[in-house]
């Protein structure tokens, strides 16, 4: 663990080298991100999932060994009618010859999979990908600490991550959602405070074997998804929504095979509050198995496939303590994913087409789109959410009546 | 000893002077066109333009490093500078002789490595006239290689080879190209389609001498149906440069050294 001494050190050092920096680079964009209702207005009343516009500056200084890197959004958001200054990302790397670190706000992806995750336990804002905003905006960033270490039989990331930070889901503000619990208004959250004991701590090894990109990881922290506890079961009038603890050991395995890529991927999930799952309010130790294939059917037409299954360890238990009225989750949970991508006109106009289908819960989402370039700086892309089927507390059940149609347009410079 | 020497002037004059065959000339082409070097750095600007004149900027740093003979094993490593939404993306292929690539693309915007799948054949690569194919090579053992004549071209003297692929694994039925008997260079190529019309077109523009190896470096690839044409100039050319086996890496995808990519 870094003392806190050695970060002001860093900063100090990498301020100083920076203000000579060899190279100082801007970038960025200015964007507009509409997406309506199709059903029916938000609960809030308001028709759009998201109006905002949006002027996001990337900065890097280089100066070998240091690099930083700031990545700062300003907005104006019409529902709230409220402008927000944000630090998307905001870090400082030091490289060495084989190793490296990377210290602030980061956005970390691992795994194989296609917005299926299983080993990428990184915070994510799940509203905004439901709400029709650009993908990279379905990743939030971490404060963290990131060690790479590269000797000659494997690589290695290390991430210590001293402040939590749960996901972001849909808010019942903008969603239309199930909750078993409606009635009970008075809530209380309770997140996993800075301290020693709570740091979340994240390794990856990995390595290529004949011809496998081959991983191990290893996560220890909480659930960013947050659990429900009632102060009384038979008749609540208080909730504290906390974040159970959580480690997951997990390994993954990609390759080219059968004319495209095969991957393979796996996690336990070790729910620590709860591993005899009799407590029906904590998630139980579960399995999870994420298999996919991409392949290139023609020129600029790529096809990708993914299946997801998720075992719930001690069901009997699950079962046996669930309080009655509470929606029954299934013993073993699936989801199927289609992605299929056509590129047109050199380029620069792209179809594509993600389903998430559910057997198990029967249940799914459809995203089709559109998106264009209009010139090496401007684009505009323009697609819809449909969730449907299923029960009113299933994944994409419960988001049924909120269907959006997005437009995203942006000039980047 | 006039007699010893007239043995030997004949002995030896059959060797020299004897025609290359059409797979030799395609081979040393192949050495001097992709293969030149232990490495090679340049930087490349693509323009891509439409019939009616409108173009877009591909701007990229482009580092290969051989692993073995002419028609081996090669590793590339591009960055894209231009346009501004692949600004900072990495790209990584190892390429082997015999059987398809393995690809990386590095997406900055949410910190993550992606394996690709993509036949060399016949995609574009990022959109331009050229594919995979036209830009790393293609095998020697994958076509039929005759040589057909040989003939000037722009006061260079060539040998012209067809070269008809042995399985209809491209969109082309077969190529015709003017390879400089000199450097073996090739100055023109053209694809013909499956009906034998002319399909697109390859040139040489200017050709520049980088420590001593000839090097192409402006070239255009123009889509004879569409009348979209992309040209390619290398600027920054280097051969030689030492890049070192492990920037070939998911560590510096991530985090491309300014070093190599500048």
């Amino acid at each position: 663990m870094l003392k806190i001494s050695s970060y002001l050190f860093l900063a100090i050092l990498s301020v100083h080298n920076i203000v000579s920096a060899d190279e100082i680079s801007v970038n960025g964009f200015i964007q507009g991100n509409y997406s309506a209702n199709l059903n029916r207005p938000n609960p809030d009343g308001s028709d759009f999932k998201w109006a905002e516009e949006k002027m996001q500056l990337k900065i890097s200084a280089d100066k070998e060994p240091f690099y930083l890197f700031i990545k700062t959004d300003l907005s104006y958001e019409h529902i709230d009618e409220k402008s927000d200054l944000e630090l998307r990302e905001g870090y400082i790397d030091y490289l060495a010859d084989n190793w490296d670190l990377r210290l602030g706000r980061q956005v970390i992806t691992w795994g194989t999979g296609d917005l299926v995750f299983i080993n990428d336990i990184f915070p994510k804002d799940y509203e905004a990908f439901f709400s029709g905003r650009p993908m990279e905006y379905l990743k939030k960033g971490s404060d963290a600490v990131k060690i790479g270490m590269y000797p000659a039989f494997a690589s290695a990331e290390l991430v210590i991550i001293p402040f939590f930070e749960h996901d972001n889901f849909p808010s019942k503000r903008r969603f239309r959602m199930f909750d078993p619990m409606r009635g009970v208004t008075d809530r209380y959250k309770e997140e996993p405070s800075t301290k020693f004991e709570n740091t979340g701590i994240a390794l990856r090894v990995y390595r290529n074997i004949a011809g496998f990109d081959t991983s191990l990881y290893f996560y220890r922290g909480f659930f960013r998804q947050e659990s429900m506890q009632p102060d009384s079961v038979s008749a609540p009038t208080r909730l504290t929504l906390f974040y159970p603890r959580l480690s997951v050991y997990g390994a993954s395995l990609q390759s080219r095979a059968f004319d495209g890529i095969v991957s393979f991927e796996a996690g336990f999930y070790d729910s620590r509050q709860d591993r005899h799952g009799t407590d029906p309010m904590i998630p139980n130790q579960s399995t999870r198995f994420l298999t996919g294939y991409q392949k290139q059917i023609w020129e600029d037409f790529t096809l990708g496939l993914q299946y997801y299954a998720l075992y719930m360890n001690d069901y009997y238990q699950y079962e046996k303590n669930l309080p009655a009225g509470f929606p029954k989750e299934k013993e073993w949970q699936d989801i199927f994913t289609v992605r299929l991508t056509h590129l047109f006109m050199h380029q620069t106009l792209k179809f594509s087409f993600f389903s998430f289908w559910s057997f198990s819960d029967e249940d799914y989402m459809l995203i089709p789109e559109v998106k264009y370039n209009f010139t090496d700086h401007l684009w505009a892309a323009s697609g819809i959410n449909i969730f449907g089927g299923g029960e009113e507390w299933t994944r994409f059940g419960s988001l049924d009546r909120n269907d959006n149609l997005y437009v995203q347009m942006r000039y980047e410079f | 000893m006039m007699r010893y020497l007239i043995i030997l002037f004949v002995l030896f004059l059959p060797i020299q002077s004897q025609a290359l065959t059409a797979q030799e000339i395609v081979k040393k082409s192949q050495k001097a066109f992709l293969y030149q070097g232990k490495d090679f750095k340049a930087r490349v600007l693509m323009k891509l333009i439409t019939k009616s004149g409108r173009e877009r900027i591909r701007e990229m740093t482009m580092l290969r490093k051989n692993y073995g003979t002419s028609g081996g094993e090669q590793k590339y490593f591009i960055y894209f500078f231009k346009p501004a939404d692949v600004r900072d993306m990495t790209f990584m292929v190892y390429k082997y002789p015999g059987r398809d690539d393995d690809r990386w693309l590095f997406i900055p915007a949410i910190n993550m490595v992606k394996r690709i799948a993509a036949r060399d054949k016949t995609s574009s690569f990022v959109g331009s006239d050229f594919t995979y194919e036209d830009i790393s090579g293609r095998d020697l053992e994958d076509d039929i290689h005759t040589l057909i004549k040989e003939e000037k071209l722009g006061g260079r003297e060539c040998h012209v080879i067809k070269s008809r692929p042995k399985a209809g694994d491209v969109n082309y039925s077969y190529k015709l190209s003017w390879i400089d008997k000199e450097n073996f260079l090739p100055l023109k190529e053209k694809f013909y389609d499956l009906k034998g019309d002319l399909m697109k077109v390859f040139t040489a523009d200017r050709f520049g001498e980088i420590k001593g190896y000839p090097t192409v470096v402006e070239r255009t690839m123009k889509n004879i149906r569409s009348g979209h044409r992309t040209e390619v100039t290398f600027l920054k050319t280097d051969y030689n440069t030492g890049i070192p086996d492990r920037l070939f890496s998911e560590r510096f995808l991530k985090r491309p050294p300014k070093k190599w990519i500048k």
